[in-house]
């Protein structure tokens, strides 16, 4: 039973809250010599795998790494582009470090906003009148859950298929954002939350939820 | 002071609640409420040079609690969408009981069934107060209708809300009338327009 995230869109389609629960990390670590033999993506902000996948590094995977050397985007911690390096048949052996991509919180907040309209569609797709938005969203690896307020916030969970009471788990969730959100004077409606008892008894509640089930009050 | 019949004891919990932290749940002394309160209002009528001023400011800052204390209550009753004002009423009953401890009755509803009155036969905001003379225009509890406007908005329901007696002011009860005016259709959120 795992919950990968919890995300807190506002009724304006604004992201306001995420919480990446477990997210299992991926990391892989290998030593190539020259000619590299997995074809590697140079895109503008990332160095990704194109094809060629074998030992743990997958399609889609980017480049974390060099020779223990930090990679963020293109470039390595000491300034030399990632490109150039893996390119010279002098620096060879190499060896490279993957990740499975994480998303940044630009690309949160652009995927969150991108459900609203989703949301709205769905209802106006329904064959019947007064249908709802997207309650449930299914994918063969995943399954998002959307519960959507009177007042139109929508909660969402990101878990695994097989993870039952996300409903009542849900609700749980409103109760605590009413709870240490709400009612702390310093928040402002709407806007994004900062607030470390929501965040400290959310982290227990979906502890809680991944050992057996919440109890629903 | 008359003995009223219908008080409720002064341990009563003015903050009721089912939830995950039953566990430090302390049977609040709703004197508390009513002496802040209090102290609010004084207070605010040394700052604000008109009492009218003062109406106003205690109107705001009930609406803007409204707006935040109906998430509150939705996360806690679950209750849905209000199709009728007398739904509404009784789920504004609800939350008096709710979150003041009080009752109020359901009455005087207008032949159009668009508007209504609560009346209480005790206030918990007023319990220890008499209104000075010179104060006789402040509405002393009308931080309750904003509270009222403020959550119904939020609920996408517009009402106007106003007091008709006040105990305060020599009257028998304490009345509120509250005003259907329309429906926010624009701030509906999707899935249910």
């Amino acid at each position: 039973m795992v919950i990968y995230g919890v995300y807190i869109v506002n009724k304006s389609g604004g992201l306001i809250f995420n919480l990446d629960h477990n997210l299992p990390k991926i990391e892989t670590e290998k030593t190539f010599s020259y000619p590299l033999d997995i074809a590697l993506d140079y895109e503008t902000k990332k160095v990704c795998v194109a094809f060629g996948q074998r030992d743990g590094i997958n399609v889609g995977h980017v480049l974390i790494g060099i020779n223990g050397v930090l990679v963020t985007g293109t470039l390595l911690e000491d300034g030399r582009d990632a490109r150039e390096v893996i390119e010279n048949k002098d620096n060879y052996p190499l060896s490279l470090k993957f990740s499975r991509p994480k998303m940044t919180t630009n690309e949160k907040i652009f995927l969150a906003s991108m459900f609203y309209p989703l949301f709205a569609i769905a209802s106006q797709l329904s064959p019947e009148p007064k249908s709802s938005g997207i309650e449930v969203l299914e994918a063969d690896t995943f399954r998002l859950h959307c519960f959507q307020t009177l007042t139109g916030v929508k909660f969402m969970i990101v878990a695994e298929n097989i993870q039952t009471g996300i409903d009542a788990l849900l609700r749980r969730i409103y109760e605590l954002y009413a709870d240490y959100v709400l009612k702390n004077p310093f928040y402002s409606l709407e806007m994004p939350i900062r607030c470390e008892l929501f965040d400290t008894n959310l982290q227990a509640l979906l502890d809680q939820a991944e050992k057996g089930g919440v109890v629903s009050s | 002071m008359k003995e009223n019949p219908n008080k409720i004891p002064i341990e009563r919990r003015v903050y009721k609640r089912r939830s995950c932290r039953d566990s430090n749940l302390t049977p609040q002394n709703s004197e508390l409420l009513t002496l802040t309160y209090g102290a609010l209002v004084s207070q605010m009528l040394r700052d604000y040079e008109s009492v009218d001023d003062v109406n106003k400011q205690l109107d705001r800052i009930g609406f803007n609690m409204g707006m935040r204390l109906i998430e509150d209550f939705l996360a806690r009753t679950g209750s849905g969408r209000c199709l009728d004002m007398r739904e509404t009423a009784d789920k504004i009953q609800l939350a008096f009981r709710m979150y003041l401890n009080v009752q109020p009755t359901v009455s005087n509803w207008a032949a159009s069934a668009d508007e209504f009155s609560l009346i209480f036969d005790t206030n918990p905001l007023t319990e220890f107060v008499e209104l000075p003379a010179d104060y006789q225009q402040l509405r002393y509890s009308s931080i309750l209708c904003g509270c009222i406007r403020g959550a119904l908005e939020m609920v996408q329901l517009e009402v106007q809300c106003w007091f008709t007696q006040d105990q305060l002011k020599g009257d028998a009860t304490t009345e509120i009338r509250v005003k259907f005016v329309r429906r926010l259709e624009d701030a509906v959120p999707a899935g249910e327009d």
